[in-house]
């Protein structure tokens, strides 16, 4: 035979990669992917840094005991508070939660445990989805049309059901997607100790998907929290003290938004601060919950 | 190993073929090496049949699974399944306590008679018959709760009052070999335990229902050799008063636990005999193949 087979020179160290162009570029796009995903992750914790940074050294001067317990002074004179805003937007939060996290909850819980593939469950699934990405503004007018207009009057009931409404699909999709993470070994386990299935969903099931959950209200509520258009048409603010869900009643975004425009420069900084107190209400909120539901306790399950 | 358990005698049993699969000859020429006298203690002649499966055909939709089984479950004995994946050894486990039920498009046609009743029967109280008939997975399957929480569950489905569950946990937990191990930290979380511990704690929470049957799907499949034979010491001692299927790949496994034995393939049941005799003198040429590791 007149062939000749090249021998291949053995290499120093046989873990070392031949230099070859190819080899090249693979650690060349190697670096720039990993370069890349570094650059956007800097980029973006930037940009909330300063927010969170601009927020805080605007409004915290501003923050004092007054805020949380005077109500807003008439056109900018000085003094005042944003207590009705602060009350405002619990009760409205509260109001929403009401039924936005039992309703998108139990929709969850049919999509993950009853709905499986079927049809129904499929168009249950691209309404919950396409709900999510509906303007806000909408949710707004719907509560607009059909409690507003036949009341007669701005309500917080009306703002409450808008809030709730943005809620549902938030809570119904992340709760579908943990429980759906619920091994289905367990579900089994549970029935073939003679449980029934609501006995299993109920003591197995959604305990075991609990922190996903919780993590979905919290989400959900941390949202809606800071909407402000479906307010605008709904709640649409008031000035004074008001607990009275068929009244017109206050809300933090909607005072900030008010406050923000205002030629008067109090009112401005009253704005700051109130941002601020809405970002550090929203984070209590979502601790709070999680403290008392243990979910710290339980870490990654 | 308790001896009395040990069927195959003294001699080495036939339990080596796989590490040296023994060349077999053909059926007729077949001359055993190992004397069968030791089942004799073990095979119990009236054992009385505690299922009495017949002619199990099932379904997955359009795909039959298994066609016309029969095979009868020996009471307080331990009847092993093997042959090769999806061979429907799972899928018959399976049908015994309806848990197929929960996969849609199913069908299930036949009889296995438990006490006069036909399991399959569409009409029977599933929920009733799996607080008698028990399972354990492959993987094991702690809730997540306490480890006394695990094994009270079943209870509490009962409705069994709050003494009686510190008693039956207790029993349960002692039962599975379990309970010395767990004794000072029965509140603490489940998915703490080891893979071993947490089969044994799935056993405990199966038994503490005091269920009639155990079905055993592959219990020690994701365990390590010591976990495995701790499972396997404990099936043999839960004999004494449940009668338990168990699924198994390792037959081995199925020739140390079991008194009785099937061979899956294709969805047939092609041999069923006491474990001695079908790892001895398999009838079919197809077992013959399979536990001398021809295939599979």
């Amino acid at each position: 035979m007149s062939i000749t087979v090249e021998q291949q020179q053995p290499t120093a160290n046989p873990f070392q990669a031949p230099r070859t162009a190819h080899n090249a570029r693979r650690r060349i796009s190697n670096i720039a992917i990993v370069a890349l995903s570094l650059l956007a992750t800097a980029f973006a914790v930037a940009v909330l840094l300063f927010l969170l940074l601009y927020v805080l050294r605007a409004g915290l001067p501003y923050i004092n005991l007054d805020l949380f317990t005077k109500i807003p002074t008439p056109n900018g004179e000085p003094g005042g508070g944003l207590a009705n805003s602060i009350q405002g937007s619990l009760i409205l939060v509260g109001l929403a939660s009401l039924f936005g996290i039992p309703l998108g909850l139990f929709t969850g819980i049919y999509l993950s445990e009853f709905g499986g593939r079927g049809p129904i469950a499929t168009g249950v699934r691209f309404l919950v989805d396409v709900l999510t990405g509906i303007p806000t503004i909408i949710f707004g007018l719907f509560a607009w049309i059909f409690i507003v207009v036949p009341q007669q009057s701005f309500s917080g009931l009306a703002g409450g059901v808008a809030l709730g409404i943005i809620m549902i699909p938030i809570v119904a999709r992340t709760s579908e997607v943990v429980l759906r993470l619920v091994p289905n070994e367990l579900r089994e386990a549970s029935l073939a100790l003679g449980a029934t299935e609501s006995r299993t969903i109920l003591r197995v099931v959604i305990p075991s998907a609990r922190n996903g959950i919780i993590t979905g209200i919290v989400l959900a509520m941390a949202r809606v929290a800071g909407e402000t258009a479906p307010l605008l048409m709904t709640a649409f603010g008031n000035p004074f003290f008001n607990s009275d869900i068929t009244q017109p009643m206050d809300a933090l975004p909607l005072r900030i938004f008010n406050f923000a425009e205002s030629p008067y420069q109090a009112q401005i900084n009253q704005a700051y601060a109130g941002s601020l107190v809405l970002i550090v209400l929203i984070l209590i909120t979502s601790f709070a919950i999680r403290w008392a539901t243990g979910g710290f306790k339980h870490g990654g399950r | 190993m308790d001896t009395r358990f040990n069927k195959f005698g003294k001699e080495p049993p036939a339990v080596e073929f796989e590490i040296t699969p023994m060349p077999k000859p053909v059926e007729s020429t077949h001359v055993p090496k190992v004397t069968i006298a030791g089942a004799a203690t073990v095979l119990n002649p009236e054992a009385v049949t505690k299922i009495d499966v017949r002619h199990a055909n099932f379904w997955y939709s359009a795909k039959q699974a298994l066609f016309d089984v029969s095979l009868p479950v020996r009471e307080k004995h331990v009847t092993a399944l093997i042959g090769p994946s999806g061979c429907g050894k799972t899928t018959f486990l399976r049908t015994l306590n309806r848990m197929n039920d929960l996969i849609p498009g199913t069908r299930t046609e036949g009889e296995a008679i438990l006490d006069g009743r036909n399991i399959y029967e569409k009409s029977l109280d599933v929920v009733a018959l799996r607080q008698r008939i028990g399972m354990v997975f492959q993987r094991p399957t702690p809730f997540p709760k306490s480890i006394f929480e695990n094994v009270a569950y079943g209870l509490r489905v009962q409705g069994t009052s709050r003494k009686r569950i510190q008693e039956r946990v207790e029993a349960s937990l002692r039962r599975a070999a379990l309970w010395d191990e767990v004794k000072d930290r029965l509140k603490t979380s489940a998915l703490g335990l080891s893979g071993g511990q947490q089969q044994r704690l799935c056993i405990a929470r199966a038994i503490a229902v005091n269920p009639e049957v155990l079905l055993m799907d592959e219990p020690a499949s994701a365990l390590d050799p010591i976990a495995t034979l701790k499972i396997e010491e404990l099936i043999v001692e839960l004999a004494k008063d449940y009668t338990i299927v168990i699924v198994t790949h390792n037959m081995q496994q199925a020739a140390r636990v079991s008194q009785y034995t099937g061979f899956f393939l294709n969805g047939k049941l092609i041999e069923y005999a006491p474990t001695v005799e079908l790892f001895e003198h398999p009838r079919k040429k197809e077992t013959e193949d399979y536990i001398s590791g021809r295939f599979g």
